[in-house]
């Protein structure tokens, strides 16, 4: 690919666009925001409400990260690279939030 | 330098000729990513344990205060438990006084999701050498970019200036909006947190845009063109759509739980 003419690069021959996958993701992320969005109307507050936020916050993060972000393309090395260390931060967040019931209770 | 010989010489000259492509020097690719995209990848990551900090403080912080336990209707602010989000941010504008809970926060959602969806097509386009495409997406993504920062402008300006009513506070006073120090929907950490989570990616969104109208310029240029790649383009798109990630768990954790 090392073409170094001022002239366009493929002039005449650029593909047609193959964007299907990029709507489909789209819309199965604008549809899970719905269904957070009604969630939080229609249910009310509580320790389930919030697992059910948080795993498909997590399904939207997926759709995200392997498909907009193409890692899912990349290799298992990098992958896991990347997965590993991020969820890690599954036990920071629990960690921290029983330390902050346990101050809570402290106080309270 | 007059040890070595002309042979010696010669194979150097040569070998300073074409990349060195031998496994422990330098012709390696681990992962199979190119040198750039795997150090966008190890920033985003190092990127992700900050916010990932910021979000986990706010659970922590959240937990430590007292729960609101009544009814959403007879909600009323108070320094003495957590405020809901939805109301708290209930305001939209041009719609003065009118209750639409978390509706502008849904809009501004949409509006980085989909500025996710025209940088990917911009990658795509750039993929296929479509110059014209990769320009058309890219602006897309800057509008759609600066739409939300100036959405969240909005956001702030209005959780700063607060409600009409404000709140009667304990020393006897009414206090109005927010700031780092006092605030009338809650507890001073919770305004506190939201003007360091969303400022903080905010200011993620910030250098996006700039880098997007890099990127813009520099395939108007015809620079990738010639490069003979549009990477660049895909590197930053990795970087948009991080931050357009991170707001998805900054919305549920800030205004949905």
């Amino acid at each position: 690919m090392a073409h170094h003419t001022s002239q366009p690069l493929h002039a005449g021959e650029i593909q047609k666009p193959n964007t299907g996958w990029i709507w489909k993701t789209f819309w199965i992320i604008t549809g899970i925001t719905a269904l957070e969005f009604v969630i939080a109307f229609l249910m009310p507050s509580s320790t389930a409400r919030n697992s059910i936020f948080i795993i498909l916050t997590i399904f939207k993060a997926f759709f995200i990260v392997a498909n907009f972000m193409h890692l899912k393309d990349e290799t298992k090395g990098l992958i896991w690279t990347i997965m590993i260390p991020m969820s890690l931060l599954i036990w920071l967040l629990v960690a921290l939030i029983t330390e902050g019931n346990a101050i809570h209770n402290a106080i309270f | 330098m007059s040890t070595i010989s002309p042979t010696t010489q010669a194979v150097s000259d040569s070998a300073l000729d074409k990349p060195r492509t031998g496994t422990w020097d330098g012709g390696n690719e681990p992962f199979n990513a190119s040198y750039g995209k795997l150090m966008m990848w190890f920033f985003l990551l190092s990127d992700a344990f900050t916010f990932a900090a910021f979000l986990t403080t706010y659970g922590l912080i959240r937990h430590r205060y007292m729960a609101y336990s009544g009814s959403p209707e007879a909600f009323t602010f108070s320094t003495k438990y957590w405020p809901i989000p939805e109301k708290v941010f209930n305001a939209f504008p041009g719609l003065h006084g009118v209750d639409l809970p978390l509706a502008f926060v849904a809009l501004m959602t949409m509006i980085l999701i989909f500025s996710s969806v025209t940088m990917v097509l911009a990658v795509e386009a750039g993929h296929r050498f479509d110059k014209k495409d990769v320009q058309k997406w890219l602006l897309w993504t800057i509008l759609f970019g600066t739409v939300f920062v100036s959405c969240q402008a909005w956001e702030w300006s209005h959780f700063i200036g607060g409600t009409d009513e404000g709140t009667l506070m304990n020393d006897g006073t009414r206090f109005y909006g927010a700031n780092l120090a006092v605030n009338q929907y809650g507890p001073v950490l919770f305004a506190d947190l939201f003007f360091f989570i969303t400022g903080f990616h905010g200011t993620h969104v910030f250098s996006g845009i700039c880098l997007l109208i890099y990127c813009f310029i520099a395939t108007t240029n015809g620079t990738f063109e010639k490069r003979g790649h549009y990477e660049m383009v895909e590197k930053i798109g990795l970087y948009w759509h991080f931050v357009d990630l991170v707001w998805v768990f900054v919305f549920t954790f800030f205004y949905l739980v």
